[in-house]
């Protein structure tokens, strides 16, 4: 029985860069957060994996980080200068997002860990 | 991994708003500068913001960010304030000096917002450096 490490390590791995990817666009949206006219964007996590889990045919599951759900975030009140960045959404969204990349990253440790262990026997 | 695209992203956006925070400094501190004539009076600054969306990385993988540009710092067109001073020796032929056009309590809140959006960018740089360092230990015990 070979080890194939893609597939032990399953989907944290694409998991992990798409939080990566996406504590980008989080990290834009701070940045811009008095640029006028700047509108928030957002990756669709659910999506993205709703599309994977669908196109998924050999058990693996991987997710397409090239062409992720980009969306434009809805402001719950909209500025004059058409500026849709509300800083505590965006600072909560970017605090969950680090939590999900710590956790990816947990996950991720402890595959290595289980694979550490069935190889020293 | 897109780390140094974060960094820059932040980078940019504590240099705009430290931008705005000298203009700032700037209108707070000539606040009172007369001047003798409508022409040499100091007007309020402001800087104007775009933001500039970056190509995907090399590897066509990774989402676009985008950075602050800091476009341009433009006048205010607010008009200046006229006052009647005789005694002052700036004043002009008909005893007017003219002071700024700098309104000292839209300055403060705008400093306040300056300095909070500064701060937000340097927090993300701090979680950013918590996440890269867990990554690197990745493996380890």
């Amino acid at each position: 029985m070979a080890i194939n490490f893609d597939k032990a390590l399953g989907i944290h791995a694409d998991a992990l860069r798409l939080r990566a990817e996406r504590t980008k666009v989080l990290a834009s949206n701070l940045a811009n957060e008095s640029t006028p006219g700047y509108q928030a964007r957002d990756i669709d996590f659910a999506a993205s994996l709703a599309r994977a889990t669908a196109a998924s045919e050999e058990g693996g599951l991987t997710l397409d980080i090239g062409a992720p759900d980009m969306k434009y975030r809805v402001p719950n009140h909209p500025s004059a200068d058409g500026n849709t960045v509300e800083l505590g959404v965006e600072q909560a969204a970017f605090s969950q997002n680090a939590s999900d990349f710590q956790t990816s990253l947990t996950f991720i440790g402890m595959k290595l860990r289980g694979l550490a262990k069935a190889i020293e026997g | 991994m897109s780390f140094r695209d974060i960094a820059n992203i932040a980078g940019s956006a504590m240099n705009a708003q430290s931008v705005r925070l000298n203009t700032i400094a700037s209108n707070l501190a000539n606040a009172d500068t007369a001047a003798s004539s409508e022409a040499d009076v100091y007007r309020a600054r402001k800087p104007v913001f775009a933001a500039v969306f970056e190509q995907k990385g090399i590897d066509a993988t990774g989402l676009a960010g985008a950075k602050v540009q800091v476009l341009d710092v433009v006048q205010s067109t607010e008009p200046v304030r006229e006052a009647y001073e005789p005694d002052n020796p700036l004043a002009n032929a008909e005893g007017v000096v003219f002071y700024p056009n700098v309104n000292s309590v839209a300055e403060m809140t705008d400093m306040m917002a300056a300095s909070r959006a500064f701060e937000t960018n340097v927090e993300v740089l701090s979680r950013l450096k918590s996440m890269q360092t867990a990554l690197l230990r990745l493996g380890e015990e």
